[in-house]
């Protein structure tokens, strides 16, 4: 039973750092139809911007906020440097241009902070709680309540404001939205910005717990991708449960079968769903009446 | 209120509109009629400017708009319902309606909706659904609403009859004839000659990408030429 709880925890903390990365997927894929794979590259400059930031003497909650907005800002910088100028071409060769971004990311971080593996200091102390037999770090706290934050900010956000409905607006139909008066460029842009602020707070969230590297970018944009799909492309909702089932099923896996086969497990798990709703659990069903 | 002059369009190196002249006074309802392909459509989509335009200009209400971005169009008081309706599927009517008036953040908005309710009283009865559930005859409905909600001086209506069962088309034209006593001027294109002739007070005739007749409603309806071609008479 304790078991159970202790991987139960590990797997929605995992889980949540993947549902952050795939929101992050979806937000650009729903202004853009772009699936932009340097989003990986968000959350490693979320973490080894503050690293870089600690390391210079800086106090954690300054060198997070620093990493946040510097990570947005290049997140903006990719649209209107990469994506931006090549408007009209098809999405295969937008999605290349976004793998070449990350490429190009990650060699940067890597001459400009080191090659090193980094951690960034606990937010509130390494002593674990004890749960119901479980060890559960403040930190996995942290990640989680982090994550809630977010989707609940994020929901509000889309639901509430005009600005927000104007981002669900473009999505939808991006030339009735340039005809009510939306600047859809705009829109893009801030599409860029928030989805790159998100990875990189999830970057600076999890590096106390997994350190971070001018490489980790690649596994956690690939988890995130599949969680993005097995949720289904385009939804939030879906990017939320697809990061939590895919980081219970690898905790499960690991726990009690092998640490080996947890990457195997889950894809496996992926495809068998994506066999029987091929647009994942949430994905848009189209249905347009003419 | 609207002027085009020698207004040339292409999509990639097919040029489409070939010198496009027209007027279209303060309050008056003017209607483009033409076959399929004739260019009437890129010519709105050039007056709202989501198609570059590569030649020719559009004056409206004395200012240039040649090179005004989409986006700030409505502001200037031109408002489209375009082809197709391209009404926002996934989002709830009332949030249509909203997002017609999305530059605007007064209390007019909520009083132009209930403009809107009344002017169609089946998206009030609707206005929590999904828009992308509404039959096309509601969706069409919908479409001039949000446009409406923008406070156009000029109406651009795309087709509006376009697809739907002729008790729905009759009450689409009703629609465009209303507008005239709310003060606002329409350009109105429509493949439906007849249909579009007899609520308009002018119309020009397009032909592949140029304006080949222009006059009265009743001088084209009564015109051989647009007879033959175009009423089937």
């Amino acid at each position: 039973m304790s078991d159970l709880l202790q991987f139960l925890a590990s797997g929605v903390t995992v889980g949540a750092v993947y549902a952050l990365v795939a929101l992050g997927f979806t937000i650009i894929y729903n202004a853009s139809d772009v699936v932009n794979f340097a989003q990986g590259e968000f959350v490693m400059l979320g973490g080894m911007i503050s690293v870089a930031g600690v390391a210079a003497g800086l106090p954690l909650p300054l060198a997070a906020l620093i990493a946040i907005a510097v990570t947005s800002a290049i997140g903006v910088a990719l649209n209107t440097f990469a994506i931006e100028p090549a408007r009209g071409a098809p999405v295969v060769s937008l999605i290349i241009i976004t793998i070449g971004a990350s490429i190009f990311i990650r060699g940067v971080t890597q001459i400009v902070l080191g090659k090193g593996t980094h951690r960034l200091p606990s937010f509130s102390g390494d002593e674990p709680l004890h749960v119901f037999g479980a060890t559960v770090l403040p930190q996995s706290l942290w990640v989680t309540a982090g994550a809630v934050a977010i989707f609940v900010a994020l929901w509000l956000f889309f639901t509430r404001t005009l600005t927000g409905r104007a981002v669900l607006a473009t999505s939808n139909n991006r030339l009735a939205a340039q005809l009510v008066g939306i600047n859809t460029r705009f829109v893009m842009t801030l599409s860029f910005a928030l989805s790159a602020a998100i990875g990189a707070l999830a970057g600076v969230l999890i590096t106390p717990i997994l350190p971070t590297s001018f490489e980790v970018g690649i596994s956690l944009a690939l988890k995130g991708f599949a969680a993005a799909m097995l949720g289904g492309m385009g939804s939030p909702k879906g990017a939320l449960t697809g990061g939590l089932l895919l980081g219970l099923m690898e905790a499960l896996t690991a726990g009690y079968i092998s640490s080996h086969y947890k990457d195997a497990v889950a894809f496996f798990v992926i495809l068998a769903v994506l066999f029987a709703f091929p647009r994942g659990l949430y994905g848009s069903n189209p249905t347009e009446r003419v | 209120m609207l002027t085009v002059e020698g207004l040339r369009s292409r999509y990639g190196r097919i040029e489409v509109l070939h010198g496009v002249d027209l007027f279209v006074g303060s309050g008056e309802i003017v209607t483009v009629v033409g076959a399929n392909g004739a260019g009437k459509t890129t010519l709105l989509r050039c007056l709202s400017g989501v198609q570059p335009v590569s030649g020719g200009a559009i004056t409206f209400r004395g200012e240039a708009m040649t090179c005004v971005p989409a986006y700030r169009r409505v502001a200037r008081g031109l408002a489209q319902s375009p082809e197709g309706r391209q009404i926002f599927t996934n989002l709830s009517v009332e949030e249509n309606l909203r997002l017609g008036a999305f530059i605007f953040a007064d209390e007019r908005v909520e009083r132009d909706m209930a403009d809107a309710f009344a002017m169609f009283p089946i998206l009030r009865e609707k206005r929590n659904q999904l828009a992308g559930g509404l039959s096309g005859g509601q969706q069409q409905m919908l479409a001039i609403a949000r446009a409406l909600m923008g406070r156009p001086a000029c109406l651009l209506l795309d087709e509006p009859s376009m697809g739907l069962a002729p008790i729905l088309v009759a009450q689409i034209f009703e629609v465009v004839k209303a507008l005239k006593a709310l003060d606002v001027t329409v350009l109105l294109v429509e493949q439906n000659a007849f249909g579009a002739l007899s609520v308009a007070d002018r119309g020009y005739v397009m032909e592949t990408g140029r304006v080949t007749m222009g006059g009265s409603a009743d001088e084209l309806i009564a015109d051989p030429r647009v007879r033959e071609a175009y009423l089937g008479i």
